[in-house]
């Protein structure tokens, strides 16, 4: 439980980092990244990063979103389409988010098994 | 094993990278759109408009007010600083419209939204619209002075690009996943090119002579005559036309080539028009003259309008602006306002051009051969190969139409000989136009303008109103440029332009009010030779009658003349086709209809049923009455509704009204009974898929995102009577973009709005505020401040700092 906790904080803390000076797909290096150095079990590999990033994401786009009544959100989500509902378009923002983490984190920890033995 | 997951998750890493971070057909790259840290999360916010901004190049301090509509009012030092402010602050606000519109003038939409957007592009090009940017910009070289004004507008908008980053981007970038290129001088020749293709780029000279080749002389002349018979010009009747001393040009003795033209380029919204007018100081409740513009364009959002006020220690000027172009374009000053409509005169002619041979290097002319030049246009393509295409050019113009488009014989094609492709430096007519402080400047302001040609509405606080058709205005001969022209006969070539000061023109008439609503613009005793090539015959009728129907208006007047939604086209066919029309024949259903627009008082109201009858029954009529110019084989035109109109009342069993298709000879009144029925059954099955037909919901006026109408970005179902031919010439795409009112007291007290809000941002509360309070006929008093100190009803003050 130990380690999940850390490389959820680890996760989080270097896609906030990373995040300030590259482009969307810092998220995946700090999902591989924290796989390497704290190594989780079964579903955990690819959960923990997930939940990590999709917070991160959710709560942010919540936060710009929210103090501006969400105007931009209800557009894009009749764009993509969504059916108009900002709060779905905050989910899929999150769920993307999280996937690409996740699936990152699944490579790096394939890898830190192959360096380990 | 391991390998076997090692390799498995690197894979499905790499292809959700993939995935996410390319565009796959309209879906944008979804990672990077919408990652919050720098995809379109960052767009959900205002403008910021305070603080202090670095600007490379400014020789003082530039302070921007906003007012509490998000307009911006800059303060600056001199002109240099101003237009290089103007361009920063439009540029903000307004940058991915400036670059996509002047990509469109370009021809080069196909490199933002890829293959569909080649047919657009090749048409563009082979209007010769690069190449009339191009010699739009020699001409500006010779006045130094606005090359450089050009060019500060040109470093602000670029200060601004420099400024973005991935966060910053607007939103259609983001979502089409490109960046914006660095604006350059040729940009703003562009967009001046893309208004004149706009206004002045239509003709239907081919047309035209398909029609008098099929029908002979006699009965084209009734179907599109030179003049209607009714006609309220722009400048008025009893206008003395002797100054006019030079000889005309003379008709040469020659044939018009007969060719048989089967397809041509796509033409302009016909509805593109404005109204405008003025009412002396006599005329006018507070004894200050009153004056109104309201250009009918596309309804867009972004909007083609951005309001601003500029001021240096010189002058202060306010009003709309064009994104991309410089100063104010309809507007004000403490002196003087002015505003325009289209002119709409023949300045687009074709010729008809026999090449020696399929090399296509020389083409005959004046009993010899001439050589022709080639402009190779490439046209890039997203995700797609580039396009070339070869366009030959004669000393008249573009050879538009040859066996690469739209034609089929290797040995001719149709070149098109255009005031657009002159050059001119219509730029400095509006900057002149801003400082301007009274009638002369004003006139001399508009000397050297030249297209697309305007009526020009002019009032001053010394009290002068006038109204001036300016623009480069060939003198032809009598029928010159109606039909396609034989390109090898030097007297077919334009052998002069009317001269300026006999440009026809009107100051202080004695009727004490000057309008245009883009009709004909004199009547038969102007020694000119024009003729109706679509002049609207509606709303100038109701606007000039509304001025001779008492001895004072007030702004309030204006208001409701701009809002005026009375239909004179159907209170001129109506009443006589419910007098014509065989009733017998009419169910129950029918009959209910029948009284619903009996009842009918010809306003267009959003309430009321009888203009979306009438509205169906016209189109309905129409197309049925000219059935026999429906082809496939040859470009056919219908005549102009005004003169078809005219046919049913006064001749309504002319060969015209039968259906070709029946063994019956129907006459006008037959069709009348036929369309009727047509519409009521029609109309039914509208009710029941979308309720009540009331002219609100049936004509479903919308506000369309300049990319393809993206419904998200878009506004639909706006509660806005009107139509074309109206006064308030609201139809469902299409209508007034800026409603302007300016009384000339000192200072001036003006009111404006437009379908659309000052933020191209979709994701600001100011991108599309203006559009409730524009439908339902609501103005906003403009903020006209008078000098930088002012505090009241500031949102927010920028200073634009200058740095080396």
């Amino acid at each position: 439980m130990k380690t999940n906790i850390l490389n959820f904080v680890i996760t989080l803390i270097i896609a906030l980092l990373l995040s300030l000076y590259l482009p969307w797909w810092s998220i995946m290096v700090a999902g591989f990244v924290s796989a390497l150095f704290f190594s989780l079990k079964k579903a955990a590999v690819f959960f923990v990063p997930f939940l990590a990033v999709f917070l991160f994401f959710v709560i942010y786009a919540y936060m710009l979103s929210s103090v501006n009544n969400f105007i931009l959100a209800k557009k894009i989500a009749i764009l993509l389409p969504l059916g108009g509902d900002p709060f779905v378009l905050i989910l899929v923002t999150g769920l993307i988010g999280g996937l690409a983490t996740g699936v990152a984190a699944m490579f790096g920890k394939q890898l830190s098994n192959l360096v380990k033995k | 094993m391991k390998h076997i997951k090692l390799i498995l998750t690197f894979v499905l890493t790499i292809a959700i990278f993939y995935g996410l971070n390319t565009k796959l057909g309209s879906v944008p790259p979804i990672g990077e759109f919408l990652d919050p840290v720098g995809g379109i999360w960052q767009n959900e916010k205002d403008e910021i408009i305070d603080g202090n901004i670095n600007i490379q190049g400014l020789s003082a301090p530039v302070t921007i007010h906003y007012d509490t509509e998000l307009i911006p009012h800059i303060f600056a030092q001199n002109d240099l600083d101003l237009y290089k402010a103007q361009g920063y602050i439009t540029a903000k606000h307004r940058l991915w419209q400036m670059e996509f519109q002047t990509h469109a003038a370009a021809g080069r939409i196909s490199e933002i939204v890829g293959q569909s957007g080649i047919n657009y592009d090749r048409t563009t090009r082979r209007r010769g619209m690069g190449f009339g940017a191009e010699r739009a910009l020699e001409k500006v070289q010779e006045n130094p002075e606005v090359l450089k004004f050009l060019e500060a507008y040109r470093d602000g908008v670029n200060s601004y690009i420099i400024s973005l980053n991935t966060k910053t981007l607007p939103v259609e970038y983001k979502l089409l996943d490109y960046k914006p290129e660095a604006w350059t001088t040729k940009k703003t020749a562009l967009l001046l090119m893309h208004l004149t293709k706009m206004l002045a780029g239509g003709d239907d000279d081919l047309e035209y002579t398909n029609m008098i080749r099929k029908l002979g002389k006699n009965r084209f002349d009734l179907l599109f005559p030179d003049f209607f018979d009714v006609n309220d010009p722009v400048i008025p009747k009893e206008t003395d036309w002797s100054f006019i001393d030079i000889e005309m040009t003379k008709m040469p003795q020659s044939e018009l080539p007969l060719d048989t033209i089967s397809q041509t380029i796509e033409k302009p919204n016909p509805d593109n028009g404005s109204n405008n007018w003025a009412v002396s100081g006599a005329k006018s409740t507070t004894g200050n003259p009153i004056l109104a513009n309201d250009p009918h364009l596309g309804l867009n959002l972004p909007s083609i309008w951005f309001v601003m006020q500029l001021s240096t220690p010189e002058y202060n000027t306010m009003g709309a602006t064009l994104p991309g172009a410089l100063g104010i374009i309809s507007g004000f000053n403490n002196h003087i306002s002015w505003g325009e409509t289209n002119a709409t005169r023949d300045v687009l002619d074709w010729y008809k051009i026999e090449f020696k041979d399929d090399t296509r290097t020389q083409y005959r002319y004046d009993n010899d051969w001439k050589s022709t030049t080639v402009r190779i246009e490439e046209i890039k393509v997203k995700d797609a190969s580039t396009v070339v295409d070869s366009v030959i050019y004669t000393h008249h113009g573009p050879v538009t139409y040859d066996h690469n488009f739209m034609g089929d014989n290797e040995k001719s094609g149709y070149a098109m000989k255009w005031v657009g492709h002159i050059g001119g430096n219509n730029q400095s007519t509006f900057l002149a136009l801003n400082k301007a402080k009274n009638y002369e400047d004003y006139v001399n302001a508009l000397k050297t303008y030249t297209a697309p040609a305007q009526n020009f509405v002019f009032a001053s606080t010394e009290g002068d109103i006038a109204l001036w058709i300016q623009g480069l205005l060939p003198n032809k001969w009598n029928g010159q440029g109606k039909f396609l022209l034989d390109g090898s006969n030097p007297e077919h070539d334009w052998q002069s332009f009317i001269p300026q000061a006999f440009n026809a023109h009107t100051k202080n008439p004695e009727r004490g009010f000057v309008s245009s609503a883009n009709q004909h613009p004199v009547n038969e005793n102007y020694p000119f030779y024009i003729f109706n090539d679509g002049y609207e015959t509606y709303r100038n009728r109701v606007i000039n009658d509304f001025f001779r129907s008492k001895d004072k208006f007030s702004i309030d007047d204006f208001k409701a003349l701009h809002n005026n939604n009375y239909n004179l086209k159907a209170a001129e066919l109506v009443p006589y086709m419910l007098e014509k029309m065989d009733v017998s024949s009419l169910n129950s259903e029918e009959k209910e209809v029948y009284n619903q627009i009996k009842s009918w008082d010809f306003n267009n109201d959003i309430d009321k049923l009888g203009p979306s009858i009438w509205s169906k029954w016209h189109t309905k009529l129409y197309n049925l009455t000219w059935d026999e110019f429906k082809s496939e084989e040859e470009a056919l035109l219908s005549p102009y509704a005004y003169q078809t109109i005219y046919i049913m009342k006064n001749n309504p069993e002319n060969e015209f009204m039968d259906i070709l298709k029946t063994p019956k000879k129907e006459t006008a009144h037959d069709l009348f009974l036929l369309s009727f029925k047509e519409t009521v059954k029609e109309l039914m099955e509208w009710k029941a898929k979308n309720g009540d037909y009331n002219w609100q919901a049936f004509k479903g006026t919308r506000v369309n995102h300049l990319l393809q109408g993206l419904p998200a970005f878009s506004r639909f179902n706006l509660p806005i009577g009107g139509d074309r031919n109206i006064v308030n010439a609201t139809s469902a795409t299409h209508g007034p973009s800026w409603r302007m009112i300016v009384e000339m007291s000192s200072p001036p007290k003006a009111f404006g709005i437009y379908p659309g809000g000052q933020s191209g941002n979709p994701g600001s509360t100011y991108y599309d505020n203006f559009i409730d309070d524009w439908a339902i006929g609501k103005y906003h008093e403009l903020n006209f401040m008078q000098n930088a100190t002012t505090t009241d009803q500031i949102l927010g003050t920028q200073t634009l700092t200058p740095v080396n």
